[in-house]
């Protein structure tokens, strides 16, 4: 008499082949997947599902992010890329024109821009057009400066700039890892205008920035920088600012920031559309919904880090304690105290660089 | 005449079997190798990449002391790690192969190498929350009463190599394991019955025995310690940047492709020194 015995191998061979029609069946219906793609070069506060979600939604698109820190870097990713790779990129206010002189932006309709809702003074007309085309526009901006703990340290101190290079609070200074800010920062310290910033000068900033170095605890990426002041792992950031604290407000009410005396450095993001883009169409939608009053809202509260959005009119979908967080009411003042990036020709990028990582092995 | 017909069908047999693999190591090491030489021998003006073939690169990476210290910084923290993860993967090594049972040793051996199922990154950051000012560690001591301040163990050259040393550790453990398991027991009770007490059975009979075991995880530890760069960035909180640190900052904020490749090849010609040094224990050297 035979008997049926499903062994172990038989069981597995089965579930195996079972396994593989399923995947065969499920490969030939048809998906609920997006129709078309945009690729995005961005800032991390792009990354926002919240942000994204709802443009994805409303023209059926799949928005791919891909994340950058620094001019340089998203330079260096375009170059590694193909022509057609990127159909949007979120861009330093500062280095717009570096990119328009590399061909990669393409000039955007004013018309297509809300333009007259954005703050005046981060409208930026001589770094966002080149030649009286526009190429980009200011969607985010903020404030590169003292971050600290208020518990932990004399807020009075914090007023000064030298403080990052005294041993008041040696060990427990933690340092933002983009050299222009920073270097920016230190030139103010030294009564240098960012707009004046030149190679002569450069000795004098290596010299701060290595007694920076030798009282800080560590030099960080943004989250690596926020986790540091966050959890106690420092009491001051040099190069924070609202963007850094703002997103904590609620949980971490301890955590401030000031422009100093000697003033701050203001950072302004721009978008662009991709000169190569071959959507240069829904490019256009996704700037357009980005500066919208709900989309500034969602960017200007992401969960990477929080900023002033550029259009005005974006206040009326933030909360109260948003706003405040933000400082909505004190803009005026910090716009009056504040600089723009350092803007180095290629010689003294060089040289700042080089310094940089002079400080770093310090 | 027929075993010449034989000669050559079995020579091209062997050109059959090789071909593949020369393919492959020709096109995926061969020519990006020859590229990459290339490019150093390139300079970079502005955002231009000029092919100037010169060694300028090569003669900035010896003028300028901040690259050349990436070099230094590498070669300490890669030479600590091995020394010290030789000495801890020894006896964790011997204790599985000669004092856990037979039955159990699969079971220890699954146990040691544990944290190579875990991301690699995951690990570096849990690293730094427990070496962090408020950390497990800090917590613990300041708990019980051993230090009154926290110790700063996060975002230093010590956290990098406790990073490292937890992974490759185990990697040697694996070695050193697999050689001791190797060595016949007939060779300790000869030595035994000669005289020789526990210590020489051990100095003259075991560790020479176990050495390749031990130079071919030492080997792997150094190339994959000096070449990494995710551990430094993570635990060192760039207090020091290592070669391969540089290098990602030459490609990622400089796009210095001629920089890049430079320090590159500077990074293969130490590897490739560290193996000319152990080639006579990796069993590689022509006799």
């Amino acid at each position: 008499m035979f008997r049926h015995v499903s062994t172990g191998k038989t069981r597995n061979k089965l579930l195996g082949g079972a396994a593989t029609m399923l995947l065969g069946a499920l490969a030939i219906v048809p998906s609920a997947q997006a129709t078309e793609e945009l690729n995005a070069l961005v800032w991390c506060d792009h990354t926002d599902p919240a942000l994204i979600a709802p443009f994805e939604k409303k023209y059926d698109v799949k928005v791919n992010l891909k994340e950058y820190e620094g001019t340089g870097a998203g330079l260096s990713i375009i170059e590694q890329s193909r022509a057609g790779d990127w159909d949007v990129m979120v861009i330093d206010g500062v280095d717009v024109h570096r990119a328009v002189d590399m061909g990669i932006l393409a000039e955007i309709p004013a018309d297509a821009l809300p333009t007259a809702d954005l703050f005046p003074e981060v409208v930026m007309a001589d770094n966002n057009m080149v030649d009286g085309k526009t190429y980009a526009v200011t969607e985010k901006f903020g404030y590169n400066t003292i971050s600290f703990d208020k518990t932990k340290v004399d807020p009075k101190d914090m007023e000064d700039m030298s403080v990052i290079w005294s041993d008041k609070y040696a060990g427990r200074i933690a340092v933002y890892d983009y050299y222009l800010p920073v270097i920016g920062l230190v030139g103010l310290g030294l009564d240098i205008d960012t707009a004046d910033l030149g190679a002569d000068d450069m000795p004098a900033i290596k010299e701060k920035l290595f007694a920076m170095k030798k009282a800080s605890k560590q030099v960080g990426e943004v989250v690596s920088s926020q986790t540091a002041l966050a959890t106690g792992e420092v009491d001051i950031l040099v190069g924070g600012g609202e963007w850094i604290t703002a997103v904590l407000s609620e949980d971490k009410p301890n955590l401030d920031w000031v422009i100093p005396k000697q003033g701050g450095l203001r950072w302004a993001q721009s978008i662009a559309v991709m000169k190569d883009s071959e959507k240069p169409d829904l490019a256009l939608k996704f700037v357009q919904y980005i500066l919208s009053p709900e989309g500034q809202a969602r960017l200007a509260t992401s969960s990477c880090y929080w900023g002033m959005p550029a259009n005005a009119k974006a206040g009326a979908n933030l909360t109260d304690a948003q706003k405040s967080a933000l400082r909505w009411d004190d803009q005026e003042g910090y716009l009056a105290n504040s600089q723009l990036y350092p803007i180095p020709d290629a010689d003294l990028d060089a040289q700042m660089q080089d310094a940089w990582v002079e400080m770093l092995q310090q | 005449m027929a075993s010449a017909t034989l000669e050559t069908r079995e020579n091209r047999r062997a050109w059959g079997f090789v071909t593949p693999a020369l393919l492959w190591t020709v096109a995926f090491f061969v020519i990006p190798f020859i590229v990459m030489a290339a490019i150093s021998l390139a300079t970079r003006k502005g955002r231009e990449l000029v092919m100037a073939w010169n060694l300028d690169n090569y003669i900035a990476f010896f003028e300028k002391a901040h690259l050349l210290k990436g070099l230094f910084v590498s070669l300490e923290i890669t030479f600590t790690v091995t020394l010290i993860s030789v000495v801890l993967a020894y006896p964790l090594a011997w204790i599985i192969a000669e004092r856990i049972p037979q039955k159990w040793q699969r079971m220890a051996l699954i146990m040691a190498i544990l944290p190579f199922w875990t991301s690699y990154v995951v690990r570096s950051y849990s690293w730094l929350l427990v070496l962090a000012k408020n950390g497990v560690i800090n917590n613990t001591l300041m708990h019980i009463g051993l230090i009154a301040e926290p110790l700063e163990l996060a975002s230093t050259r010590s956290a990098t190599v406790i990073g490292f040393v937890h992974f490759f550790v185990m990697l040697l453990t694996l070695t050193i394991y697999a050689n001791l398991v190797q060595m016949p027991p007939n060779y300790r009770r000869a030595a035994a019955d000669l005289g020789a007490n526990g210590f020489q059975v051990f100095w003259h009979v075991v560790l020479p025995l176990t050495l390749p075991g031990i130079m071919v995880g030492a080997f792997l530890t150094f190339v994959l310690c000096i070449g990494d760069y995710i551990t430094p960035q993570i635990l060192g909180g760039n207090n020091e940047l290592a070669l391969p640190q540089i290098i990602m900052l030459q490609l990622g904020r400089r796009a210095d492709f001629p920089m890049a490749a430079t320090l590159s090849i500077i990074l293969m010609v130490v590897v490739t020194l560290a193996y000319i040094a152990c080639a006579r224990w990796l069993k590689m050297e022509r006799t």
